[in-house]
């Protein structure tokens, strides 16, 4: 799993340039808490520390967390979602091998319905605050004299999109703005395809499986291009369905965790397909900003019935 | 009919879901010539060593015997002969342990060798194996005791005698020796080339088919050569026989895998190479078989590998079945000094032994000695439902599926996903991440499947049993009532016989009520016509 965490590091660069220093202490408070949490409920569960914390799955869980944070979030905010992925999705269902949802995305859910407001304050584009000034907002609130919150932060491309769109303006003129660049919102797009370069890394090395991300990203970009053919000004494409927002992340580092996700070779395809579409259902529809995580959670209860319907043909069986 | 076809086609191989490729370890004992094994001072014989039921012992303790004399007789139709490997005198008929992989003991015929090694009559040789028919050549086979020597053991009369519902096309000669260290069959190829393909010609004519195919492991050049050379030196006959090398993919081996990779057939679920109009014997009997026919010997030897970096000198011997496997060990230079583990077969699909005391059986092909170089086994992880196991099972089976239930002990999910196609290569454990041992899960839950179904019969038997007893009841006592009737009808019988005068006043009273009905019938016929006008 250490190889997961190398897959992260371009992506969580890429966000580091765009957003600051908050990704990178987002990701430091995570990995404590995680691996606080994890140790301490091994030594509760009487298991080997040196086996389960050296396999690196509370980490992973840690920094996908962390990743999929708003990047100036409240130190108590990472606390908890990881405190909770660690302690109540993970380990309470049996630990390693046995959480039947993502654990990282019940954090995330968590957070999202609990502390709507914190999880939907993002920083703006290459905000300018400082190392310290980061440390200072993090874990006191405060900000440095003279700046203001808003002057930090700012709307999400996909937040953009919504309220312009439901404002009467055409998606030509909302992507013509400055959050905008040339597939999806500037700066998101260049950290999807930081993500894209360490997923695509994870696929070919056999460590993620491929039909899981293939039949996400393909059943978003179907449903988003249907819907852009048919009216353009008004749906986003699907290009921009790819580039601006979670797609991506979520379909190579969350969808793949193979202990919730299906396992078969037909089912991994299914599977991947209906994250897809909830996720695309959930964005384009729901109250919530983003739905990759619900999608995934929702798919996580569907993956013990896919597996058992989607056995593939055993060697002499008759075919069809 | 496919299947010919397929054999005379141009030469082509199909693949198999997964595989290994394995280091093959094939070299440390392939070095030396093959040499006979010492006599050992005792040879120990059990009496099942094969599939089906176990032989009959048909000698008593005490009594002198020769080499090739039958020990035991088949017992039954899917059973197998023993014979004595060397002369001597039987010292003892009792339990010794086995190989086996709990240890266990069983019934087994103890024979002091003499050293002589005097021969019995053996019966005559069959040069001419085309003018015998069939049913004697399976006869010979089955008197000389030969069993499936690829490990399996079945008895190769039955697989040589098909259901003549079924229609066998092609012969497959398994060389394909896919397990690594496992070199007694690439040695025999080398050695005895002539022989196997001389029992290849015997099989085809026992079975009444044309086409044959000998499939070998490419990691074998000189064996190859060595059976290409052999079937030149044979004239005409051979037509119909090709020999073709496979690529090394653990367990391309297998039965069903090297059909599927000679022929692109698969072996229906469950079921036997005949089904689909094959049939497949390993190299060693063939040349068992050839034995049996041209020289009238029986099954009392043969090669086995003995190996692993435990051993000092490893190599492959023409052993007597029966010899202690210390012995072997001892002839090739003794255990090192980091000796670990003793395995009898190879290291997939092997089993540990728990002593060396042990005798070879026929089914023997390898004991490999383990020593510094086995690293201790990596602790057990959870399952991360990863997949890699899907990826390399040879049977297409979900192995991480299987894990999760024969651990929650859910034995009809179990064969849902197919438990029993499952044939124990070991790719998955090699491969599994977290260092499962997944074919102890798979072998347990089989075993307790097979437990349970038995618990089934004897139950469905008891109940049967119960009902047919309530039901015999039941009949006595209907029976019984069908008699007393009987009984009674018949003595109303004499009764009414014994007195004419009863007769005539029943028949005058009969009369009596006829003749009033008649009467009441016309009044009311009457009636009914004064109404209508």
């Amino acid at each position: 799993m250490r190889r997961v965490l190398y897959a992260l590091i371009p992506g969580i660069g890429a966000q580091f340039w765009w957003f600051g220093w908050g990704v990178l202490f987002s990701i430091g408070i995570a990995s404590v808490v995680a691996l606080a949490a994890e140790a301490a409920v091994l030594a509760i569960r009487d298991k080997s520390l040196k086996l389960y914390l050296g396999d690196c799955s509370a980490l992973v869980t840690a920094w996908l967390l962390a990743a999929a944070l708003p990047a100036l979030a409240p130190w108590w905010l990472t606390a908890v979602g990881v405190a909770f992925a660690i302690i109540v999705a993970k380990h309470l269902y049996g630990g390693l091998g046995y959480n039947p949802f993502n654990p990282a995305m019940v954090g995330y859910v968590v957070l999202l319905i609990s502390f709507p407001l914190e999880m939907s304050t993002w920083p703006a584009l290459q905000h300018g605050l400082g190392f310290l000034d980061t440390a200072q907002l993090v874990f006191t609130g405060q900000l440095p004299a003279g700046v203001t919150l808003d002057a930090v932060t700012g709307a999400t491309p996909l937040d953009a999109v919504k309220t312009q769109l439901s404002l009467g303006k055409s998606m030509a003129e909302i992507t013509s703005g400055s959050l905008f660049g040339l597939l999806g919102g500037r700066g998101w797009e260049w950290v999807s395809l930081a993500y894209l370069a360490g997923g695509l890394w994870l696929v070919y090395t056999r460590v993620a499986a491929w039909r899981i991300p293939a039949a996400m990203l393909s059943s978003i970009v179907l449903l988003a291009g249907i819907f852009y053919a048919l009216d353009p000004q008004a749906q986003p494409s699907p290009w921009f369905h790819l580039f601006s927002v979670s797609s991506i992340y979520g379909a190579f580092f969350i969808a793949t965790d193979p202990v919730s996700a299906s396992t078969t070779p037909r089912g991994r395809l299914l599977y991947g397909a209906g994250i897809g579409v909830l996720t695309y259902i959930i964005r384009s529809l729901g109250g919530y900003p983003d739905g990759v995580a619900f999608a995934v959670l929702l798919m996580n209860i569907t993956a013990p019935t896919i597996d058992y319907y989607t056995q593939p043909r055993v060697f002499g069986a008759r075919r069809g | 009919m496919v299947a010919r076809s397929l054999a005379q086609a141009p030469f082509r191989l199909w693949t198999f879901n997964g595989g290994l490729r394995l280091a093959s370890h094939k070299a440390e004992s392939t070095w030396a010539a093959v040499t006979h094994a010492a006599l050992p001072k005792r040879l120990i014989l059990p009496l099942q060593q094969h599939i089906g039921s176990a032989a009959k012992v048909i000698v008593a303790a005490g009594e002198r015997v020769r080499k090739g004399q039958l020990l035991a007789k088949a017992d039954g139709y899917i059973s197998a002969g023993l014979h004595a490997p060397s002369s001597g005198t039987v010292a003892a008929l009792r339990e010794h342990p086995i190989a086996h992989p709990s240890g266990f003991s069983a019934s087994c015929v103890i024979l002091e060798t003499d050293g002589l090694e005097e021969w019995c009559e053996l019966p005559p040789p069959l040069a001419d194996y085309l003018a015998v028919t069939p049913a004697e050549l399976r006869q010979r086979v089955r008197d000389a005791g030969i069993v499936g020597l690829g490990g399996a053991c079945f008895p190769s009369a039955v697989k040589l005698n098909p259901d003549p519902s079924v229609r066998i096309d092609l012969l497959i000669l398994n060389g394909a020796e896919c397990e690594p260290y496992i070199t007694c069959d690439d040695m025999l190829m080398r050695e005895r080339a002539r022989q196997i393909i001389g029992g290849l010609l015997i099989m085809r004519h026992a079975l009444q088919v044309k086409a044959a195919i000998i499939g070998i492991e490419d990691n074998k050049p000189e064996a190859y050569a060595a059976l290409v050379r052999a079937l030149a030196e044979y004239g005409m006959e051979v037509e119909g026989i090709s020999i073709r090398t496979v690529p090394t993919l653990y367990p391309a081996g297998g039965e069903k895998q090297l059909l599927r990779v000679l022929t692109g057939c698969e072996v229906p679920s469950q079921g036997i190479p005949a089904e689909i109009g094959m049939v497949c014997h390993n190299v060693g009997t063939a040349a068992a078989v050839f034995d049996a026919v041209m020289e009238g010997r029986p099954l009392i030897s043969r090669y086995v590998t003995i190996t692993g970096d435990g051993v000092r000198n490893p190599r492959v011997l023409d052993v007597l079945i029966g010899t202690p496997i210390s012995e072997l060990i001892e002839q090739c230079g003794g255990y090192n000094r980091e000796v670990k583990r003793l395995l009898m077969g190879g290291p997939m699909m092997g089993f540990a032994l728990q002593s060396d005391e042990v005798p070879v059986a026929k089914g023997t092909n390898c004991i490999l000695a383990t020593g510094g170089l086995e690293t201790e086994p990596a602790p057990v992880m959870p399952c991360i439902r990863c997949g890699a196991c899907m990826d390399v099972c040879p049977a297409n089976l979900l192995p991480q599926q299987l894990y999760w239930h024969a651990r929650s002990k859910e034995f009809d999910r179990l064969q849902d996903y197919h438990l029993f196609d499952c044939i124990e290569c070991g790719c998955c454990a090699v491969v599994c991440p977290s260092h499962i041992p997944l074919i102890q899960y798979y072998r347990f839950a089989k075993t307790e499947i097979w437990a349970q179904q038995r618990e089934k019969q004897k139950a469905d038997l008891a109940r049967r049993r119960h009902e047919f007893h309530l039901e015999r009841i039941e009949r006595e006592k209907q029976e019984k009532a069908a008699k007393l009737r009987q009984k009674k009808a018949a003595l109303q019988e004499t009764f009414t016989a014994e007195d004419p005068r009863k007769a005539v006043i029943a028949a005058a009273v009969a009369r009596a009520t006829a003749k009033q009905a008649d009467a009441k019938l016309v009044t009311t016929a009457d009636a009914a016509r004064e109404r209508d006008t």
